[in-house]
């Protein structure tokens, strides 16, 4: 069990306020990220339902008890740090164990419960070790272990995977998704890559500059972005943003069209431009093209196209897929 | 070539190294080397190195002058009593200013370590005369807080470094752990922090064992250490080198060999605050 729910939290330090005031309901089981730039307020958010640090104003409920003037320590929470801190002076075995056994449990309960999760976590071998004897791959799983064997009622991630090298984040980022669905425990997990919000999160919060500019399953913060900054912070390449005189036949202040979604040929209708660079990924090619009364927009063509900087092309973006924005920045309804 | 070079290289940094270190050695060589002299050759001149006549008899003066075991046991009793004591106010002080740092806490270190900046010369008289009303002349007691006093700014100031290299993250990972503050104290925080007030207590212990000022100005007889010991051979009736040399090797030779054994506790002591 572990409903999160946060009521107009705040917080200022001195005489900034970080968190204007924050309502947002996590549901039990579910995995929500955190995203946003850096910054944004995301991992004082974490933090503030951690317990690390005070609250200035509001309630966070969990299970139906506003816990916000409760120590961290009587939460019931755990947490994965991206600096892993584990404890430096004991071995895999105590780092995992140490909760458990501070807790009065019974060793052999210990003993069982450290053993399982070495065992899902592939830590068997290193349960003698200590910390600094291990890679950051086997460190980080070493700070997960800890937070998964005191079955907690919510696992907190506070950027675990940006001290790691690309292929090892992709591997730790399947890991934690298969882990979260068989262990079913809420978790709230905060990242500033979109990618990993994308694939982990059932809910998606995105914030900014410590307000909460959307929330929703990442398909739809993808097919629907509430506003500019949603719509630009989500999806990679950014969207293309195209405002004024273009604009204008969609009924918008400002337009949004994602780079997958322009049709790019030699001839035919659309916007003119000239090709500044291609990307050749192989499966996909990035275009960079400059084209009038625009800042330069980005597409996406799948596979290979004989398309050179300097190649004239027409860009023709899909009116279905076009995001309209007001002046305000807030999306308008298709 | 370029593996010759960086080998020259190699040779002259470590011969370079070499000298310094013995520049740096020579006057305890010396020293060591004049208290196996007779008197007259302590003298001579030009000075001779290795090729004199070796002879022990100024240990045995030494000996029979000056009760020896007595002074190193006031230099013991005041060197670790001042140190320990120190402990017990600086560790708390500097454990709640590196982790649970106010706006002041900046301008009490820097306040603190300022104490450090006045010549003692300029409050001896006053100490003199407080020690004198007080009775605590001559007293292992009265150095011990004195020393302790004035070890306080070095050892707050070192602790605290030690401690501000405790990663906060630590501190806040077992309190997501569950473990209430007095636990986080005892099982996490002391083991990290053991190895920084061991070598604090290192460094402190030989500074106040080396400490002279306050321990010749304050002593005469009872309380009186090694630094006392070795001061009382430099006397009106005129220098004598041999025996000199002889108590200062006596006077040092317990130190050296703890500094010896405690090498790299001392090193990184000495070097405190800047590795992180």
């Amino acid at each position: 069990m572990g409903s999160i729910r946060l009521e107009g939290v705040r917080k200022a330090f001195g005489s900034t306020t970080v968190i204007p005031g924050v309502d947002l309901d996590i549901e039990d089981g579910t995995f929500v990220v955190f995203v946003g730039p850096s910054g944004c307020g995301k991992s004082t958010l974490l933090r503030l339902i951690a317990g690390l640090e005070d609250v200035s104003g509001g309630r966070i409920i969990i299970d139906g008890r506003d816990v916000a003037n409760l120590p961290a320590a009587k939460r019931g929470l755990s947490m994965v740090f991206q600096s892993y801190a584990l404890y430096p002076h004991m071995t895999v075995r105590s780092n995992i164990g140490f909760g458990l056994k501070m807790a009065g449990r019974p060793r052999d309960e210990v003993k069982r419960k450290v053993d399982a999760v070495s065992e899902v976590l592939n830590l068997a071998v290193y349960l003698d070790r200590k910390p600094g004897e291990l890679s950051g791959g086997q460190r980080q799983r070493v700070a997960i272990g800890r937070a998964i064997v005191r079955e907690p009622k919510a696992f907190l991630f506070d950027e675990p995977l940006s001290n790691l090298d690309a292929a090892l984040r992709v591997q730790m980022r399947l890991e934690i998704a298969r882990l979260q669905k068989s262990l079913a425990t809420t978790t709230v997990y905060v990242t500033h890559d979109q990618v990993e919000a994308m694939t982990l999160a059932d809910k998606i919060v995105v914030l900014n500059a410590g307000r909460v500019e959307q929330v929703g399953a990442p398909l739809e913060l993808y097919a629907n972005p509430a506003n500019l900054f949603v719509a630009g912070f989500i999806g990679s390449p950014r969207m293309n943003f195209v405002s004024g005189d273009l604009a204008a036949p969609f009924g918008a202040a400002t337009i949004g069209i994602r780079p997958e979604h322009i049709l790019v040929s030699r001839d035919g209708d659309g916007w003119r431009g000239t090709v500044t660079a291609a990307e050749h990924l192989g499966s996909d090619t990035f275009l960079y093209i400059d084209a009038p009364q625009t800042d330069g927009i980005t597409a996406r063509a799948v596979g290979e196209l004989g398309l050179k900087p300097g190649d004239n092309v027409r860009l023709a973006p899909d009116p279905a897929r076009t995001h309209r924005f007001d002046a305000q920045g807030r999306a308008l309804h298709r | 070539m370029a593996h010759r070079a960086s080998a020259a290289r190699t040779a002259t940094i470590t011969l370079v190294g070499w000298l310094a270190g013995f520049v740096v050695f020579f006057p305890i060589l010396w020293m060591v080397l004049t208290s196996f002299k007779t008197e007259l050759d302590a003298f001579s001149m030009p000075p001779k190195f290795l090729l004199f006549k070796w002879t022990t008899e100024n240990y045995a003066v030494v000996q029979e002058r000056s009760n020896y075991l007595a002074h190193v046991w006031n230099s013991i009793a005041i060197a670790f009593g001042s140190v320990l004591v120190s402990m017990l106010i600086a560790i708390p002080a500097a454990w709640a200013m590196a982790f649970a740092p106010t706006e002041r806490t900046r301008g009490t270190l820097l306040w603190m370590l300022s104490t450090k900046m006045m010549p003692p010369v300029g409050v001896l008289v006053p100490i003199y005369l407080i020690y004198r009303d007080l009775g605590l002349l001559d007293t292992r007691v009265g150095l011990i807080a004195l020393l302790c006093l004035g070890d306080l700014p070095i050892v707050i100031w070192m602790l605290y470094t030690y401690f501000k290299e405790i990663p906060m993250g630590i501190l806040e990972a077992s309190r997501m752990d569950g473990i209430g503050p007095v636990r986080e104290v005892v099982f996490v925080l002391a083991p990290m922090a053991l190895p920084g007030i061991a070598s604090t207590i290192l460094l402190n212990v030989i500074l106040a064992w080396n400490e002279a000022f306050w321990t010749l100005n304050l002593t005469t007889s009872k309380a009186a250490p090694l630094t006392a010991f070795i001061a009382s051979y430099s006397s009106p009736e005129g220098l004598f080198w041999a025996k000199l040399s002889a108590a200062s090797t006596l006077a040092i030779a317990p130190i050296l060999v703890l500094g010896w054994l405690s090498q790299r506790q001392l090193v990184r002591g000495l070097t405190f605050g800047a590795v992180k």
